[in-house]
């Protein structure tokens, strides 16, 4: 059992229905000066019945949550047209909206939202389009027209037809906690449990196709890395070495995982080969080197080392095999994910005894707090490098949070019940109908 | 038990003088009665040494028992747990008092034990891990300077996940910050 070994482990565990307690909800704490006032109509719905979401809802509230709108209530509007020849620019100006999105939902078992974004003060269109979805997947519409509409806007793409996964720990007085892997929409909508377990769950992260995820479980009563398909749901256990086995993070091209293990007798790095199953040694150090993650060119990673005394962050060159020193401000700085432009890095910031959430440039090597509060953690960048996900307490409970890497916007993702923790942001999807 | 196959051999060299004796055909009633004497006595003494070795032996089971019971009671009353400093992986003096507790009575059974690290919740969850299995492994050479092999010694790190406390504060993190013996 100590050797490595690849088997379908399934023990302890048990797969659930997919109903989650740990649903998250939202609550918007701080928005960015002067937000873009968006007016976002009702949708208009063709197909038989009662419409299957409030689609205009959902948008309005993904671009609420980037903290960089502010949506115009419906009890303010008045109208709410749905096609263009309904549209009274000057109702619009009369509720200081500056943009309009109108649109229709039609179809049956796949549904068709036709939507157009207009500048109210120019009386012009902006963007118009339509998305394609299978009725039960209704909701990722919603958020793939929330994107246009914040790409066309921002210039920026949008994140929201992303997911995110997270642990829910659920303590039951004298027993042990209750842990489960679960995987929401990035708006904590349609919360899936993927693993539940009495032992711990910990560093859920993507293949970088968002089609697989891995973790570490301790289901065998030791800690192991797992893979999961999440089209499939076949899961693979990928290491059973003596000691730690944790930290997994898969390469960009998807066919590598960096991760920790101490079976050569101290925390280091190493990269498993996941087509030959190969193991290469990276760090060979008497100190602690952990928390693995890849530069988005692959070429380096960074990694978290106390080789200073304290943690800080280094990063290993594949091409030079050389490792340097990247953190110097501070005392501690650890857990380190970069985002997808290679600049901007996140990690976990001791400042005045406080643990914060700060971010990196690496160009100008400039470090910033994006936190005030204590014991922040496992930040996770948005696939558009825009927001930053992490764990923290509130009022001694586990909760997820987010910030913008600018820290104008924020906003709080408690569970309605339990603890959550360990939040990771989605790549972009892969389109599904 | 022991001293049984001993006696079976007495008796046997005892039947055998008795049937070289009867075949001789001199004095037989007399060798025959002497024999049988000799096999008697002979038989009567190595049942009383193994009733002797039988009380010693219960004597010694006995002792033993009650040494085994006082170094379970000794590592009972010192507890199964060691505690440590924050960002600390150094034993204590009172640490070390608790594991040789542990040490006598390993050394006197032969048992396989399992050392979980464990940190408080400050910091990140993967450093925390190597943290506490640096605590664990702490613990683990310890013990194997102190005589226990190392294949009956396994560390194994739960991180920050199995908080004994849940408050974040010192009076928390205090409790958290250990090794637990299992």
């Amino acid at each position: 059992m100590k050797a490595f070994f690849l088997s379908v482990v399934v023990s302890v565990v048990t797969f659930l229905s997919p109903v989650a307690r740990a649903e998250l909800v939202i609550e918007i704490t701080q928005g960015i000066d002067n937000p873009t006032v968006i007016a976002i109509s009702p949708f208009a719905w063709d197909g038989r019945g009662v419409a299957p979401e409030d689609v205009a809802f959902v948008i309005q509230n993904d671009l609420y949550r980037s903290g960089q709108f502010a949506p115009v209530a419906r009890e303010n509007m008045l109208g709410t047209p749905s096609r263009d020849e309904d549209i009274f620019f000057r109702d619009w100006r009369m509720v200081n909206a500056q943009y309009l999105l109108i649109g229709r939902l039609t179809g049956e078992q796949t549904l068709t939202a036709d939507f157009a974004l207009y500048d109210v003060n120019k009386q012009t269109l902006v963007i118009q389009g339509s998305e394609q979805a299978v009725r039960d997947e209704v909701r990722t519409l919603a958020h793939r027209i929330a994107d246009r509409v914040y790409t066309a806007l921002t210039g920026i793409p949008g994140a929201f037809a992303t997911q995110l996964l997270y642990v829910a720990v659920t303590p039951i007085p004298g027993e042990k906690d209750y842990y489960e892997l679960t995987l929401a929409d990035a708006d904590g909508a349609r919360p899936r449990v993927l693993l539940a377990s009495r032992e711990p769950i910990l560093a859920p992260t993507w293949s970088p196709d968002a089609t697989e995820i891995a973790y570490v479980s301790f289901e065998t009563s030791r800690p192991a890395i797992f893979r999961q398909n999440l089209q499939t749901g076949a899961r693979e256990q990928l290491t059973a070495f003596r000691g730690l086995n944790g930290s997994p993070s898969w390469s960009p091209d998807g066919k590598r995982m960096a991760m920790v293990l101490s079976k050569d007798g101290n925390p280091d790095i190493y990269v498993l080969d996941l087509e030959t199953y190969a193991l290469e040694r990276i760090t060979r150090h008497y100190d602690i080197d952990t928390e693995p993650t890849w530069m988005p060119d692959g070429k380096s990673l960074l990694f978290t080392s106390d080789r200073p005394g304290r943690p800080q962050i280094y990063r290993y060159d594949f091409v030079t095999g050389l490792t340097d020193r990247v953190t110097y401000e501070g005392s501690y700085n650890a857990r380190a994910r970069v985002a997808q432009d290679g600049r901007n890095v996140v990690l976990v910031h001791q400042q005045d005894g406080d643990y914060k959430i700060a971010v990196l440039d690496l160009e100008t090597r400039r470090l910033t707090a994006l936190t005030s509060t204590d014991l922040d953690e496992s930040p996770s960048i948005a696939p558009n490098g825009s927001m930053v996900l992490y764990a923290t307490k509130q009022a001694g409970r586990g909760i997820l949070a987010a910030v913008s890497v600018d820290g104008g916007a924020r906003f709080n993702l408690p569970a309605r019940d339990g603890e959550v923790r360990e939040p990771s942001w989605s790549p972009y999807l892969p389109k599904t109908p | 038990m022991k001293q049984l196959p001993q006696f079976r051999q007495l008796v046997t060299v005892a039947f055998l003088s008795v049937f070289l004796a009867a075949c001789a055909g001199n004095d037989m009633k007399e060798q025959e009665a002497a024999a049988a004497q000799a096999a008697a006595e002979a038989a009567a003494q190595a049942e009383a040494d193994a009733a002797a070795a039988q009380a010693a032996k219960e004597r010694a089971e006995a002792q033993a028992a009650a040494e085994l019971r006082r170094l379970q009671d000794d590592a009972r009353m010192a507890g199964s747990v060691v505690y440590f400093e924050f960002d600390s992986s150094t034993l204590t003096d009172t640490g070390r008092a608790v594991l040789d507790k542990h040490v006598a009575l390993l050394k006197n059974t032969g048992a396989s034990v399992r050392l979980e690290g464990h940190t408080d919740e400050r910091g990140t969850r993967e450093y925390n891990m190597a943290l506490a299995e640096r605590r664990a492994n702490a613990v683990r050479d310890y013990m194997m300077v102190k005589g226990i092999p190392g294949y009956r010694l396994e560390s194994i790190s739960f991180g920050e996940e199995k908080p004994v406390s849940y408050g974040s504060s010192e009076v928390s993190w205090s409790q958290n910050r250990r090794v637990e013996i299992k």
